[in-house]
């Protein structure tokens, strides 16, 4: 109970402080700051404007600016055909969509959540991840889905889960996910630049944040490289992988390990797939020590795929078994704090990483 | 949504039309059911006994969202007296609802689930290669007739032959169109070599009529190093960009929502071409057809729906697989124009798809062709249909509905054939196909590398290693590997 209540004040207070922590941890030049929201409006429209053949679809995009305002003003300024207001069928603007890429546009289809793209993942996987192969190289599908992914605020069970690891197991796809807005305008930047089909995890939670960015992010022609992750935060005690809405929790991790006395290197994976293996694996042979963080369920998970490729590569400089934070294994439950517990929390983060230093029990010796 | 704020005054006078059309039939034709009525109508105003410029709509240019003036074409006058005749003001039965204005009525009566009358079907040719009085239909010269039989003589000999060589075990799996040979050669014929072609998977003949040969053909069924596909996928997954028709794939149905995004691309990019894409009645089951037919009538996108409806969907009947009066009355209820033609009349089926290319690219409007035909042959290889349909039937369509031989006995008719000419090319045809069958099989197959390329645009890291991996297993154990796969 008393667990709970702390965790309520923490995270309320924890919220205050992020963006002062940022400025301090991130450039030296006075910074901008802006959300993730402006900085993926920002990519989007810079992106249409440099080419043409670059045109959004989805529900709600238009008219109502996006459903989560991430397509706000895009509607008035390049006009309907270039910014499409789909009918309710995801299946039916995805294959459109696909269709589209075959022909030689660019098109960048918006889910409403990445829930309802479980409606329309045959064409996403069968006819978009697919096709460059199948026709040896006739077919190429520079396309780009995109929309929010995991856990939101009491949702419930089918608007909550977390499909990275679905969509990061297959051959074709390219699977990015952003944490600040640096992460989401570089990210989404280099994601409708690839001619490959690119899925674009974003978060709701995430949106209304605001980062700090410096004006080399600034310029339209800021990109980031598919493939590479970025060290958050360097030590050399324990690392700690994490994307998405779960890096900003590893940091916090991060601040309160220091304390202790435990300084862990923080990876932003920005990639799933592909998984930058190599600097996960040169920061695991620095620290020795691995905590893998993620929203989604555990079982064939990020942090699966993650260990197994340490373990494979880095074994012999393992001081300690690699521990997974994941969601918990069950749907989402709604009631606020049953959602609490079914979604790792700071203090998960921190226990795991004081368990992988031995300053605790293992996990194994309680069960 | 946002379509129908764009456009209301359209979206009213669109209903207008439709329901003064709907009363007018519940009052003087009694009954008359209601979609053959409307074919009749459809039939009668654009196919106009003159030629093609007739029924060209000059206020068609795209920009306009003009329904209405299309809806003239579609009404008899009689329509616009009822609508007018409409009280308006307070003994009105006319009402505003988001859609449009409707007119109620105190009378409760259902739409029938079908009509009395099946919807007609058009037809050119009799069963004996004549043309039927009072015909219309978009003339062919010789040349082309010509062409158009020579292709479907080649199309049902490449079929015959590829059977016969995957049960003798030389290829591992093939699909005939036998029975279709109109549908595939006389819609290619219609079409221009800029409209782009999403296939299901029985329509090789509009590769043929593009000019993919049979040497090609036979490249891709043995899957050696002269496949376009690089030997990745089965038997009769053609694909050709040079061609514009799109890659084969398996998935049923996935091919048409690309069609109308394709064609939705071509209209943005403003060219005169459409999208053209083929399916069975089965695929007209999946959700993938529905969502498409909505969304290019929504987008009005160039696109013509050609559905083979064919009576089997491996072994389902077309009465387990719908029952809707086929495909063609699917049309109206997504606000696609749509035809029936009796697939397998190659004259019906060319001027059908020159008809609907025309009204598709020039009025941005998707056009359903529903073409009846029999699939005799097969579903597959994998198929033995006699287990779930009589020997007697298949034969019979075999024999006497063939449209090969219809359209033979027309081009005869004219003088443009002979018997002659018949035995030589179909000798020709065979002794090509021979060839073509015993370079291909004795041709490479593909490189070890063709596994890993492609995946991606460049291949990444983790390939390249594999692939690094895998020759150097392959040089130290070369008997456990394949010898006639080149390294």
């Amino acid at each position: 109970m008393l667990a709970i209540a702390r965790q309520r004040m923490l995270g309320q207070s924890f919220k205050k402080i992020l963006p002062a922590v940022s400025v301090l941890r991130s450039y030296s030049s006075a910074a901008k700051q802006i959300t993730v929201r402006e900085a993926l409006n920002s990519a989007l429209d810079e992106e249409m404007s440099a080419d043409p053949k670059v045109f959004l679809m989805g529900e709600e995009v238009g008219e109502y600016q996006g459903a989560y305002k991430i397509t706000k003003g895009l509607l008035e300024k390049y006009g309907p055909e270039r910014v499409l207001d789909t009918p309710i069928t995801e299946a039916g603007f995805t294959g459109i969509g696909v269709g589209a890429a075959y022909y030689g546009l660019k098109p960048v289809v918006e889910f409403m959540t990445f829930n309802f793209s479980m409606q329309a993942i045959d064409h996403i996987i069968n006819s978009a991840a697919k096709s460059n192969y199948m026709s040896a190289g006739q077919i190429s599908v520079p396309i780009v889905f995109r929309g929010p992914n995991g856990a939101a605020a009491g949702v419930g069970a089918q608007h909550s889960q977390c499909y990275a690891a679905w969509y990061a197991s297959c051959p074709g796809l390219k699977v990015l996910s952003p944490y600040n807005s640096e992460d989401a305008r570089g990210l989404l930047k280099a994601a409708i630049r690839d001619p490959d089909p690119v899925v674009f995890l974003e978060n709701e939670l995430l949106y209304g944040e605001s980062f700090p960015v410096s004006d080399e992010v600034l310029d339209s022609s800021f990109c980031l490289p598919i493939g590479k992750a970025k060290i958050e935060r360097e030590g050399k005690d324990v690392t700690i992988t994490a994307f998405s809405k779960m890096v900003g929790y590893a940091l916090k991790a991060a601040e309160m390990l220091e304390r202790d006395g435990i300084y862990a290197e923080v990876i932003n994976l920005r990639s799933i797939r592909p998984l930058d293996r190599s600097t996960i694996n040169t920061s695991v042979r620095k620290t020795n020590r691995l905590i893998t963080v993620e929203e989604g369920f555990p079982q064939h998970g990020v942090g699966a795929e993650i260990c197994a490729s340490v373990v494979e590569e880095s074994f012999s400089y393992l001081d300690a078994p690699v521990e997974r934070i994941a969601g918990a294994d069950v749907p989402m439950p709604y009631a606020a704090n049953l959602e609490r517990m079914a979604v790792p929390q700071v203090e998960d983060i921190v226990r795991a990483a004081k368990r992988a230093c031995y300053r605790s029990v293992p996990l194994a010796a309680t069960a | 949504m946002a379509f129908y704020s764009k456009n209301p005054r359209n979206i009213i006078n669109n209903l207008k039309s439709k329901v003064g059309l709907w009363s007018l039939m519940k009052q003087s034709h009694g009954t008359c059911s209601y979609c053959s009525c409307l074919n009749t109508i459809h039939l009668h105003r654009f196919l106009p006994l003159t030629t093609l410029p007739q029924f060209t709509n000059p206020d068609s240019i795209s920009h306009k969202k003009g329904h209405f003036p299309h809806f003239q074409r579609f009404q008899s006058t009689t329509t616009e007296k009822q609508i007018d005749s409409v009280p308006n003001g307070e003994h009105s039965q006319v009402l505003d609802f988001p859609g449009g204005k409707v007119v109620f009525s105190p009378e409760m009566r259902f739409l029938s689930e079908s009509p009395s009358v099946y919807s007609q079907c058009y037809r050119v040719l009799d069963d004996t290669g004549q043309l039927i009085s009072h015909s219309n239909f978009v003339p062919v010269s010789e040349e082309v007739a010509v062409k158009m039989y020579s292709n479907m003589v080649t199309l049902q000999t490449l079929d015959t032959i590829f059977y016969e060589a995957q049960r003798q075990g030389r290829i591992s799996f093939y699909v005939t169109s036998i029975g279709e040979e109109a549908i595939n050669i006389a819609s290619a014929a219609a079409l221009t070599s800029d409209d782009i072609v999403f296939p299901q998977y029985r329509e090789p003949g509009v590769l043929l009529w593009r000019g993919f040969t049979l040497q090609e053909f036979a490249n891709q069924c043995f899957g050696n190093k002269a496949d376009y596909g690089k030997g990745r996928q089965m038997p009769i997954h053609y694909g050709s960009n040079k061609l514009n028709y799109f890659t084969v794939a398996s998935t049923i149905a996935t091919q048409i929502p690309h069609a109308v995004g394709a064609a939705y691309s071509l209209k943005m990019d403003k060219k005169d071409a459409c999208a053209v894409t083929y399916f069975g009645d089965g695929g007209t089951s999946e959700g993938d057809f529905h969502a498409a037919m909505n969304f290019a009538a929504v987008t009005e996108s160039p696109v013509i729906f050609i559905c083979r409806n064919n009576g089997w969907a491996i072994s389902t009947p077309t009465s387990d697989q719908f029952r809707s009066d086929g495909i063609a009355v699917r049309g109206q209820a997504y606000g696609v124009r749509s035809i029936r033609v009796d697939g397998n009349d190659a004259l019906a089926m060319y001027s059908a798809v020159h008809s609907a290319r025309h009204m598709a690219v020039n009025e941005h409007r998707p056009i359903l062709i529903e073409a009846v035909t029999y699939r005799v042959g097969h579903h597959s290889t994998s198929d033995d249909s006699t287990k779930y349909r009589p020997a007697n039937e298949i034969e019979w369509w075999r024999m006497a509905r063939d449209p090969v031989t219809r359209f033979r006995k027309w081009i005869e008719i004219n003088g443009w054939w002979g018997s002659e000419a018949e035995s030589q090319l179909r000798s020709s045809i065979r002794s090509q196909l021979l060839h073509a069958i015993q370079i291909a099989e004795r041709a490479e197959k593909p490189p070890v590398n063709d596994l890993f390329t492609d995946v991606y645009d460049n291949i990444p890291s983790n390939l390249r290693e594999q692939e690094k991996l895998l020759k150097e297993t392959i040089n130290r154990h070369p008997k456990d590997y394949p010898a006639d796969v080149p390294i």
